[in-house]
């Protein structure tokens, strides 16, 4: 009994999760991808209509909108999050004072959920109540700042409010990054004669590549499920003009009764994050072979 | 033995209460244990809950306790979920809050109750127009109870705000810009507005109705013909409604209905497009009708009615017992005493016929006159904007087209591409 225990613990004690993943995450996904394949409306009907939903989705404007929202947001979002982040860790990286108070400072946003972030930066960012009320009553009264009510820059103030919340975690990350250089490498750099912008462009940062990668992987899907904060910063609006395919796929699955639709939408998301995962997957499990 | 015994006299009780049942049905008065209903609503607020109150109040009186079906996390989407999780898995609840055409989508789906006998016993037929009680039936039988009949084509103005930018109440869209113009000169948002999708599409539906006429909104939202939908009346409409957008101030984005109508109420703003539900936001702040604010039909639209109705939708129940106090509950929603208090609170008008105008306000009387007539004269139209006209699928395409058009500078012409294009597709 002992021995069966001593052979078979571990395989029971992972069997619950192993059961929990495989039906609630793997089961689900085909059970979507199904789904996407029927003309489902108000609930799940099994009349297969092909690749009918995926037609109508990509025939429908306020999925292009989404989609497009999507790039925008994903790559400034991320491009913005990791070069600010990086500028603070080097910046505190420098051996200055009062380092942990700092670092608490920019890390904190990442306590808070989209939600407050998104709420918090709708107070701010609206033209009646924030920056731009604010500077008028400071006396610059032509100032306006009113990309949240304007169709074409609201997809920005999710970029910004995004931004914020995200490049102090960013920051931490290559913190712990710079910490782990060798000193000895800087040290020879130096007496190389390097300054310190060659030190860090020539030596430190080519070794913060492993950074890189957990980093980007980690914003990518910040990105692509930010479902929350578009819903407090915007709603999705004006208009339709600040949807990401979350929003996209919320509204359509639940509040328009088209499951079919909604789900045809949630495989081509999935289909996205499977795009940037695998390649970067693939080249990181490469290497440990060849190691 | 002993256990047949009491399985029997279960069944004797259970038939006992439905005949006793039976009686309060008739009689709606009799004091006894009737079983109970559970249902799912969202009338949670102020004045609302007081009226769902009341008919807790009068169902217990018949014996029939009520439970609020629950469902955390508030949103409507969410109960929409848990009621059809708790649909499929064959456990409904005695009734839910589900209007227009989506009455038809659940019952296509086989899962509401006939309640046809209660209503031939108390005379639905005669009691209810035909366009409310056709929304109720499916295939020909009575499976829902209507509750209220809002009237959505309203302007709500300040008369003080117009006198003093010396500008008249306009009645047609025309004038409209006229007098919004002058409003403006003054100093006031001419046109209060909250930027979400369904007040967009509320304010487009009113222009729709008085550009176009009902004929035009029946062809084009109703029935979809798409010659209808692609016309130089749907561009005419478009033109009209992009013209609004230089009348709404830029904070609107995002911006809730009742913050809109307060604007009118504070003298800020000269007029509000919005449904009869309004009213209670007036009638909170303590203003009086005529005075402090005035109800008009939309511009255009007077004579006309777009009615938007709340109803009870009754899930077919597995026990007799439940049934039985489902036709209680119908029954006394159809009631003149709920169909009252009800709809005195809510700024509706009652559903049925044969309720005393009395206690009623003016602008009650002018929706339930013009209700008479444009279902007389043809031009009593649904609502699409609250979901009372197509399925939730197109009426969320003319949503989106309406609300991206508003709030962008697409011309009108590109506007009647995207809706017949959008309407196409989700049809």
């Amino acid at each position: 009994m002992l021995n069966f225990l001593e052979k078979n613990l571990p395989k029971i004690v992972l069997a619950p999760t192993t059961i929990v993943m495989v039906v609630c995450m793997y089961g689900f996904i085909v059970w979507t991808g199904l789904l996407s394949l029927t003309k489902s409306r108000m609930m799940p009907q099994w009349d297969f209509v092909g690749l009918d939903q995926y037609r109508r989705l990509f025939a429908n404007p306020r999925w292009d909108v989404a989609v497009d929202n999507l790039f925008v947001f994903l790559i400034l979002f991320i491009i913005i999050a990791l070069v600010l982040g990086l500028f603070l860790a080097i910046f505190l990286d420098q051996k200055i004072r009062a380092e942990g108070a700092i670092r608490t400072i920019y890390l904190y946003p990442m306590a808070i959920s989209f939600i407050v972030t998104g709420t918090a930066w709708k107070w701010i960012l609206n033209p009646g109540l924030g920056i731009e009320k604010l500077m008028n009553d400071w006396g610059f009264v032509g100032f306006e700042f009113r990309w949240l009510v304007e169709q074409d820059m609201a997809i920005y103030t999710i970029v910004i409010a995004a931004v914020w919340q995200s490049s102090g975690f960013v920051m931490a990350l290559f913190l712990a990054g710079l910490r782990g250089v060798d000193e000895n490498l800087t040290k020879a750099a130096k007496i190389d004669g390097a300054s310190t912008v060659q030190l860090y462009w020539h030596v430190v940062l080519p070794l913060m590549r492993p950074v890189f990668f957990s980093a980007i992987v980690i914003l990518t899907h910040i990105a692509i499920k930010s479902f929350d904060l578009v819903q407090a910063l915007t709603g999705g609006g004006p208009g339709y003009a600040s949807d990401l395919p979350a929003n996209f796929m919320y509204t359509f699955t639940f509040n328009r009764a088209q499951i079919g639709l909604g789900a045809s939408s949630a495989m081509i998301m999935l289909f996205g994050v499977l795009a940037i995962l695998i390649p970067y997957l693939y080249s990181e499990l490469r290497e440990k072979n060849h190691d | 033995m002993c256990g047949i015994n009491i399985i029997s006299m279960e069944k004797n009780m259970k038939n006992t209460i439905s005949t006793l049942a039976a009686t309060a049905l008739l009689a709606s008065t009799t004091s006894v244990s009737a079983g109970e209903v559970e249902v799912l609503h969202w009338w949670t607020s102020g004045g609302e809950a007081a009226s769902v109150n009341y008919l807790k109040d009068k169902l217990s009186d018949a014996g029939v306790t009520w439970t609020d079906f629950a469902v955390a996390g508030g949103g409507g989407e969410n109960a929409m979920t848990v009621l059809k999780s708790r649909a499929i898995s064959g456990n409904p609840p005695t009734a839910a809050q589900i209007k227009g055409p989506s009455i038809q989508e659940w019952g296509e789906l086989g899962f509401l109750a006939d309640i046809d006998d209660v209503a031939k016993a108390n005379d639905w037929d005669n009691l209810l127009p035909a366009v409310v009680s056709d929304v109720m039936k499916h295939n020909g039988k009575y499976v829902a109870a209507p509750v209220n009949v809002h009237r959505v084509n309203w302007m709500w103005s300040n008369p003080e705000v117009y006198a003093s930018a010396g500008a008249t109440i306009p009645t047609t869209w025309d004038d409209f810009m006229v007098q919004a113009k002058k409003l403006q000169a003054a100093g006031f948002v001419a046109l209060a507005h909250g930027g979400q999708p369904w007040q967009d599409a509320t304010v487009f539906e009113a222009v729709v109705l008085g550009v176009g006429g009902a004929d035009y909104y029946n062809s084009a939202f109703v029935d979809l013909d798409m010659d209808a939908l692609n016309s130089s009346t749907t561009l005419e409409v478009f033109e009209t409604f992009g013209n609004l957008r230089q009348f709404v101030d830029a904070n609107s984005p995002g911006r809730d209905w009742n913050v809109a109508t307060s604007m009118v109420i504070e003298g800020k703003a000269g007029s509000q497009i919005m449904g009869d539900w309004a009213k209670g936001e007036f009638k909170v702040a303590g203003k009086s009708v005529g005075t402090d604010y005035v109800c008009t039909a939309a511009p255009g639209t007077s004579g006309a009615h777009t009615f938007n109705i709340d109803s009870f939708a009754f899930f077919a129940q597995s026990d007799a017992s439940s049934t039985e106090a489902q036709n209680i509950m119908a029954a006394e929603i159809l009631g003149t005493d709920f169909q009252t208090v009800f709809n005195l609170n809510k700024g509706s008008i009652p559903a049925r016929l044969g309720v005393s105008r009395a206690e009623f306000d003016t602008c009650a009387h002018d929706s339930m006159d013009a209700f008479v007539s444009a279902s007389a004269s043809g031009s009593l139209v649904p609502s699409f904007a609250h979901g009372m006209a197509m399925s939730s699928a197109v009426g969320g395409a003319v949503t989106d087209t309406a609300t991206n058009f508003f709030n962008s500078d697409q011309s009108a012409a590109d506007g009647v591409a995207q809706l017949v294009a959008s309407v196409k597709a989700a049809m």
